[in-house]
Order: structure tokens, then sequence, then C-alpha cells
């Protein structure tokens, strides 16, 4: 095994695990919640690529038209839950607001399989071909997945860091209520936060499709629940946390289906390392102490 | 126009069967120093939230400027021209100083330009945020923690924090300033200082005050009228020597 193609690839299942895990942490930053359904996200922005894919012959109109699509299908699907289902809980006990948040995932799954079918629908993405890369080849929706996932992250960490809105959600995600008082319209940032999460998903469902070529209702429990544990690695609630504990999980997971006799301890290992993780540094990799004042 | 710029009518609120206010009226005038004052539990800080809509009222209306308030959201209200402090301090304490103060500003139309602008860092950007953050430190200047902008603001020491506290309220373009015990746990000198300041923003920005203060120097040297609360209700009310002079005012202060 190539030492430089294990790096790419798994750097590249890390930057679909990262992409998600992002969801997963703002959603926690800035809502306090953590919200189980954004793994079924996912799931529909594989449906809508799986219905867009074929609009045209072209590879790279076919592969634009999908993503656009699907970023549209998902942003709006995390909005209106969020309207729907959590903001009506807004102050409810955090406990209510996970059960509601599995609660939606079900019903999302459920309603893919009533719409869809349980079976899974096999899909062809064009074909990219593969180019090669210091002595081996390496496919090119691997490479696209790792660049663009790179470039989206750093887009992410700019716009936090740099703009007006961002530099709210810091605040609300400092304290919601002074933010609030201080003329922040709290509601709006969670929406937008719902939104750009979903929008990240969107570009996951199509990385996650590359290697992956079926849509099925419960496509995104897996990848899901891996970058939630991804999140939690990397400190939940930090965005460059985030970044790194789903690139870590990813490595980890292409060693381990690399290395002969490993690859079917594979969930076993990556759930190994969150548990041990939750025993040794409970807060993450850059998880911060919550100073609880007396 | 009046020359009143807050206005409540019966303001009360009850919290299962406790009054905790009831029936207050309150006309702070333009440009007035008002105080609330009254021993501890007696209803400052809820009116202080029911203004700024974190509590509904159960009955009675308030009014800004003129238009009534009841039912906005706490955005909106901090919109239309109340802001506020803190009793316990409630800074965004891992952000910088000066980064407090530019939430504040955030949500002035004279500062708007896109995401893009910004993540792109086009020129629009700039623009907006040298203008943002010249406004940002033109009005830490005043509280003298222009050199601490950069420090986060968990590590300043308490009396900054409370001044950082008033800026980042200053900041949000106020018609009513609320002070929640401004001068709590300040030493002498810098309750003197705070009231300098306070007379400075009142004078530059044209804000109206309303504060609650346990601090009677400060009140008597300070308040042109104010209001007593105790057990939620009216205890005296008016001009601040002969309010603070009443027997019943006395009496609740120190018993008998």
């Amino acid at each position: 095994m190539n030492i430089v193609s294990g790096l790419i690839n798994g750097l590249s299942l890390g930057a679909i695990y990262a992409l998600i895990a992002l969801g997963y942490t703002m959603v926690y930053g800035i809502a306090r919640m953590l919200n189980f359904a954004h793994g079924d996200i996912i799931m529909v922005g594989a449906y809508a690529i799986y219905f867009a894919v074929g609009i045209s012959d072209n590879p790279v109109v076919s592969i634009l038209g999908s993503i656009v699509f699907a970023i549209l299908i998902c942003t709006l699907m995390g909005v209106i839950t969020e309207g729907l289902a959590y903001r009506p809980l807004r102050g409810a006990s955090p406990l209510a607001v996970l059960i509601t948040a599995i609660g939606v995932s079900y019903f999302l799954q459920g309603i893919a399989q009533m719409a869809f079918g349980a079976k899974a629908l096999p899909i062809t993405l064009p074909n990219l071909g593969t180019i090669r890369l210091f002595g081996t080849s390496i496919s090119v929706g691997t490479i696209i997945t790792l660049i663009l996932g790179l470039i989206l992250m750093l887009a992410l960490t700019l716009f936090v860091k740099y703009t007006r809105t961002g530099r709210a959600m810091l605040a609300v995600s400092e304290d919601n209520g002074a933010a609030q008082l201080m003329g922040v319209n709290v509601n709006r940032i969670i929406m937008l936060t719902f939104a750009i999460g979903s929008a990240l998903a969107a570009f996951a469902s199509l990385f996650y499709l590359f290697s992956i070529p079926s849509v099925d209702p419960k496509l995104g429990s897996m990848p899901g629940i891996k970058a939630f544990a991804a999140a939690v690695i990397g400190g939940i609630g930090s965005i460059p946390g985030a970044v790194i504990g789903g690139l870590l999980l990813g490595l980890i997971e292409n060693v381990c289906k690399t290395v002969p006799g490993l690859s079917q301890y594979t969930l076993a290992i990556e759930f190994g390392i969150l548990i041990l993780m939750l025993l040794i540094r409970p807060i993450g990799i850059l998880g911060k102490k919550r100073r609880v004042k007396v | 126009m009046s020359d009143i710029m807050l206005k409540t009518e019966n303001l009360g609120i009850s919290f299962g069967g406790l009054k905790a206010v009831d029936n207050v009226n309150l006309e702070v005038k333009k440009k007035q120093f008002y105080g609330l004052v009254g021993p501890n539990g007696a209803g400052k800080t809820t009116v202080f939230n029911i203004l700024t809509g974190v509590y509904q009222p159960t009955t009675g209306k308030f009014y800004l400027d003129g238009t009534e308030l009841n039912g906005k959201s706490q955005e909106t209200i901090n919109h239309m021209g109340i802001a506020r402090t803190f009793q316990n301090i409630r800074l965004f304490s891992n952000m910088s100083v000066i980064r407090n103060v530019l939430v504040g500003l955030h949500n002035q139309k004279e500062f708007r330009c896109s995401p893009f602008t910004s993540m792109f860092r086009m020129p629009g950007h700039y623009d907006s945020e040298i203008r943002m953050r010249e406004k940002a430190k033109e009005i830490l200047r005043i509280f003298d923690l222009e050199e601490e902008r950069n420090n986060l603001s968990c590590n300043l020491p308490y009396g900054k924090q409370r001044k950082l506290e008033i800026a980042r309220a200053l900041a949000t373009n106020p018609k009513l300033l609320l002070l929640d015990e401004p001068a709590a746990g300040m030493n002498p000198n810098e309750t003197k200082e705070l009231m300098d300041i306070i007379k400075f923003i009142r004078d530059k920005y044209e804000v109206t005050i309303l504060l609650i203060e346990h601090d009677m120097k400060f009140v008597s040297g300070i308040c042109d009228e104010i209001t007593v609360l105790n057990f939620g209700t009216v205890l005296a009310q008016g001009d601040t020597k002969t309010a603070l002079n009443d027997p019943e005012v006395i009496r609740a202060y120190i018993g008998g």
C-alpha cells in the first residue's frame, strides 16, 4: 500500500466527516443542541443528487447541476426542520430537544422510505477518471473532495471570524441572552446556522456518493454518527476542532481498512477512540471548558 | 413630540401568585437621569427585564418616545432604542474588548455590507469595517478602554468590565440606557469617575438614563428624579432629595 495514496484517500474521507461534523458543532455551539437529524440531511442531499444527476450528459454540468440542486434542497430542509421542530422548543429542557432531534431523524428516514422505497437505488455519477500522482493512481473524485472540502472549511472559518454576521454568531454562542439584548436577532442567527450546516452537508452527500454509488433512506445515519464522533473528538462547539476530528477519523478509518486483518474492526476502533477520548479528555482536542459561575 | 422618553402605565407582572411588580407608573423625561431604588427584592431588575422584553408584563403598557413596546421581542426593543447593562456582568468573555463593542454596532444600517464582501475582503468590507472600528474606538476612548481593546474582556479588572458593558450598550445607539447597578463593587474614586462618564455620554449622545443603584451618594449625586420601590410597589416618587427623605422610604430601608 502506497503511503501517499493512503494519506490522500484518508484525508479525503476525513474531509467528508469534517464537513458533516461542522454542521453538528456549529449548531451545538450556537443553539446549544445536538441535532441528531443532521446525518439525515445527507440522505436528503443524496436523493436530490440522484434525481438531478441526469440533467445533462456533460459530466461537469451534471455534477454542478446536482450539487446546486442538493444545496437548495438541503438548506431548505435544514431551515424547515429548525423552524417547525426546534424553534417551538427554544428554552425547553435539553432532553426534550434531543428526543425531538432523534424523532426528526426517524421522520426524515420514514418520509424517504415512503416516497422512494426502502431498497437502495443505484446511482451512476459521471466518471471523472483517475490521475497519476506520486506514482499511484488516485480518482479525481477523491482529489475534488479533499481540495473543495478544505476550501469550504477555510471559507467557513473566514466567515465566522471576519464578517459581522460571524461576530454575531460568536456573540450568540457566548451568551445568547445578552446578545439578544444587544440587538442581535438570535432566531435569525440560529436559522442561518442550520442553513450553513445543511449546505455543507449537501457537499458531503456528493462526496459520499463518489465512493458509495447507491442511495437508500438510511444512508445518512452511519456517516452522521461518525461525524458526530469526530465533532466530539475534536471538541464539540469548536470549528477547527471539527475539522481536526473529521480528518483524524478519516485517516484512522483508511488505515484500518487497508491493514490486513484490521478492516472488520474499523467501527470498533473508531468508536473505541471516541470512548478513550471521553475518558481522557471529555472536552475534546480543542474544546473549551465552560466555567460555571456560582 | 412630548418631552417624555419613557412612560409606563400600571406596569405589573406576576409569577404564579407572587406580584413581583405591581402598578408601576414611571415618566422619564428626555435626557433626564432617573433613578430606580429600593431594598433587595423590590422588583427593580424585574422592571428592567420588562422594559427590555425579557419578561412580558401581565398588566399595563409601556411606551418609548410615544411608541408602545408591549409584546415586542428583545432585539426589536433594542433596535427601537433601549439598551441595558446587567447586574451580574454578562460580557462576551472570550471575545476581545473591541469585538464586544462591535457586536453592539452589529445591527446599525450604516455598517451593512454583504458577507461575501467581507469574506473575500473586497473594498466595501474595509470601508465598513474601518468605520465600525473607528466608531468602536471612539466609544472605548470615552471609557478609557481604548488601550486595552485587543485584550480578552474576561481579563479586564472588574471596574473596567462594568465600564465595557456600558460601552457595549451605548454602541447599540440607544435613546434610553438602562444601567443595572453600574457602580456596584467600585471604589469611591471609580464611582466618581463613572459619574462623570455617564454625565458626559448623556450630553454627547443625548441619551436618557434610567439606573438602578444602591449607592445613595451616587443616586443623590446624579439623579434628577427617582422612584422608590418596595415589594414591587411604588413607595415614593419624585425629586431625589424629597423622595429619599420620605418617612416611608426610611422605614423600608432601616426597618422599624
